[in-house]
């Protein structure tokens, strides 16, 4: 088992260690590797246009270290899609990737229907709300992978290093990390709190890890793979980046409440499953916020149910595509 | 010197060519543009953006990519032969402080955010040259030197671009000057041009019970309104323009006590700038002197009128080529980059690459489809120079 402190020196890199793009293409093609880039939308029309093009132009046109951009929509009412066509991404719609399996409504679905459709070894995971957009955002990922053989997921996070010329100071996440997600990991798994930002919505990982795990399709997606991998593999297979800024939309604490919400039936069915809590009893899905209208409060209930996906490489079609046996 | 085997026709005949590939090197362009345009870079604090230009031009494996103490960011493009220099320059500088949001939109037909065309884009035009030629398979018997000027707009007064040209000992044919609106701009000489600041400044010991005692607004109303009395001729053209007015402190119970003119008077004759500066100066003096206030006028750019004439075979060139392209020319005299070559007496001009709207402001918006002529215009505009089509015989 590794210590915290051990791992957090190796298995913590940052993004300008493989900013030598040329260099990460040689590794790529020494290792006969395809790479795939997904980004989830859900109506991201501002923002989608600049990371296409950026990723585009510097990740395939000028260096050709990504094999394809996907777009995988959840069914934008905006243009999207059409923006996302026009400068040349792989756009489809999550509902037609494998259409027998159904639709669920969430990120996590797109991820998840992202395994199948893309050919990728590796896929990196890019939200599509990120304002200051830059190559780093997918170099940095696949960085510690293309080097690495034993790393199979690694994680963004966007601070500088935790120690700076003035001294030592605190480093870490965003409100729903530190107020409900790094007090649970510190609980029942410490050495995940060493995981600066598990919230974040990038990620790189390979596809030999990718299919066996399962995908809740909703806010607690990110926190079950850390769980799930660092239960099948260990801590050794998990690294993270650090991205420096990340700029993006500010979400409200109301908001915030329901990701939280989410994220906490998902760790607590997985600690049942794993043995950790026994006897679960049945879960409510119902969040109940509060507003007031002239003095008077009001309830506002949100259905939040934490589905999940089963792992991909349980999905017959999938063998089949796959030529699995 | 021209050279054998080529001439105007020779060149437009590709561009329809030219205009296709164009396209295919859309996103590098427009991922340049995102990315200088997203470091903030007013006048005076250029330098994250120059670090990114001279990453770029390193990474394109150009030659002598340096920057230099007027913050430039400088390459060579190896010409063939390379006995002979172009020039082609975007200046670095925006208008916008570096507190405002430089977050760029791009749409399927357009791309919007502040300084996207003035002159974000004429730094991505300037970057992504190199990779533009390569795939249009051309290779310029010139050398070609790429520049980011700094500390060009404002108070900069065209810094970077006139210690570039009086420190280098490399003999230039020509100057290409490339803003990123609007497509169709032809400037070819400039006009004489002062710009000046008037500051008024109530004194502490002012004695309040003197005519007009009512604080440093009505003084600088004062000045305006004996400015507005200068005659202007109609021949030569000339004009005096307030470019902004600031005063007093937004409070109902103070007294203004600083107020701000800035002015710029433009003409085609150097006499007739410097006859209403001296106007304008005895202006202050005499307003100073019968309300108290001190006011001061200070210079922080000046242009000499100059140029090449609209017959030189560069104008001309350029003029067919735009007629070949279907662009309106819009040729109108310089107040920017134009002025710095004519002091160095080096034929230059200045293009604009795309349409857009709104410049200076936040929400500037450039068009996406027109660029591909702009460049097709640019990239025709190299080849001539470079075939010796713009050589002036007189």
């Amino acid at each position: 088992m590794l210590t915290i402190n051990k791992w957090l020196k190796e298995n913590t890199f940052h993004h300008s260690r493989f900013q030598n793009i040329n260099d990460l293409v040689k590794e790529k093609e020494k290792q006969g590797l395809n790479l795939s880039l997904c980004i989830p939308t859900l109506n991201e029309e501002k923002t989608i246009g600049k990371e296409i093009v950026i990723f585009k132009s510097e990740l395939m046109t000028k260096y050709p270290l990504l094999d394809e951009i996907a777009v995988i929509d959840s069914g934008s009412t905006d243009n999207t899609r059409d923006v996302a066509e026009a400068f040349g991404a792989d756009v489809y719609l999550a509902k037609e990737i494998l259409p027998e399996m159904g639709e669920k409504k969430g990120k996590g679905e797109n991820l998840w229907k992202a395994i199948y459709q893309l050919k990728g070894d590796i896929i990196v995971y890019i939200d599509a709300d990120i304002k200051n957009i830059h190559p780093r955002f997918v170099y940095g990922l696949l960085g510690p992978l293309l080097y690495n053989q034993k790393i199979q997921y690694v994680k963004a996070f966007y601070e500088r290093p935790l120690t700076t010329s003035h001294g030592v100071r605190p480093s870490g996440g965003g409100r729903v990390t530190e107020i409900l997600v790094r007090p649970l990991f510190s609980l029942f798994f410490p050495e995940l709190s060493a995981l600066i930002q598990p919230l974040s919505g990038e990620y790189a990982v390979r596809r030999t890890l990718l299919e066996k795990i399962p995908f809740p399709i909703g806010y607690g997606v990110e926190t079950s793979h850390l769980i799930d991998v660092y239960k099948m593999l260990g801590m050794e297979a998990i690294a993270q980046t650090d991205l420096d800024q990340r700029v993006h939309r500010n979400q409200q604490t109301r908001d915030l409440g329901k990701m939280a919400f989410g994220i906490l039936q998902t760790v607590l069915s997985r600690m049942n499953s794993l043995g950790i809590i026994s006897e679960l009893p049945i879960l409510n899905h119902t969040l109940r916020q509060f507003q007031t209208d002239d003095n008077v409060f009001e309830t506002v209930e949100y259905n939040i149910l934490e589905e999940e996906r089963p792992p991909m490489i349980e999905i017959p079609a999938y063998r089949k595509k796959m030529g699995y046996k | 010197m021209k050279k054998t085997g080529w001439n105007l026709e020779s060149i437009v005949e590709k561009l329809p060519e030219y205009i296709e590939k164009l396209k295919t090197v859309n996103e590098v362009l427009l991922s340049n543009l995102v990315m200088v345009g997203e470091i903030p870079a007013p006048t005076f604090k250029e330098a994250k953006r120059v670090q990114f230009m001279l990453d770029r031009f390193t990474e394109a494996e150009l030659q002598n990519s340096s920057t230099d103490e007027a913050g430039n960011a400088v390459a060579i493009l190896p010409g063939k032969e390379g006995k002979e220099n172009i020039l082609i320059v975007a200046h670095t500088d925006t208008l916008y402080s570096e507190k405002i949001d430089h977050t760029l939109t791009i749409q399927p037909n357009s791309v919007i955010g502040p300084g996207v065309g003035d002159n974000s884009l004429g730094v991505a035009v300037i970057l992504t040259l190199p990779f533009i030629l390569e795939q249009l398979n051309i290779t310029l018997d010139s050398n070609l030197i790429l520049l980011g000027a700094s500390r060009s707009l404002g108070r900069g007064d065209l810094e970077g671009l006139r210690f570039f040209l009086s420190n280098t000992d490399i003999p230039i044919i020509a100057g290409v000057s490339v803003e990123g609106v609007q497509l169709g701009r032809l400037s070819y000489s400039s006009i004489g041009m002062i710009r000046g600041e008037i500051v008024c400044t109530v004194p502490e010991e002012y004695d309040w019970s003197r005519f007009g005692s009512v604080g440093s607004i009505v003084t600088i109303n004062e000045v305006i309104n004996q400015i507005l009395e200068i005659p202007i001729p109609k021949r030569p053209k000339t004009t005096i323009v307030f470019n902004s007015i600031e005063g007093g402190t937004g409070k109902f119970s103070k007294i203004p006590k600083l107020s701000f003119l800035r002015f710029e008077i433009r003409s085609e004759s150097d006499d007739m700038v410097h006859e209403i500066y001296q106007r304008i100066e005895d202006i202050t003096t005499d307003v100073s002197y019968r309300y108290g206030d001190d006011i001061s006028l200070t210079i922080y750019s000046k242009r000499r009128p100059g140029g090449i004439e609209f017959s030189h075979p560069l104008t001309k060139n350029v003029r067919s080529i735009m007629k070949y392209l279907n662009i309106k020319p819009r040729i109108s005299p310089s107040t920017s980059e134009l002025s710095a070559f004519i002091d160095q007496k080096i034929p230059a001009i200045t293009l604009g690459i795309t349409k857009g709207d709104r410049v200076d402001d936040e929400k500037e918006i450039i068009e996406i489809e027109p660029i591909y002529t702009g460049l097709a215009q640019l990239v025709a505009l190299l080849l001539a120079i470079d075939r010796g089509q713009c050589v002036d015989d007189k």
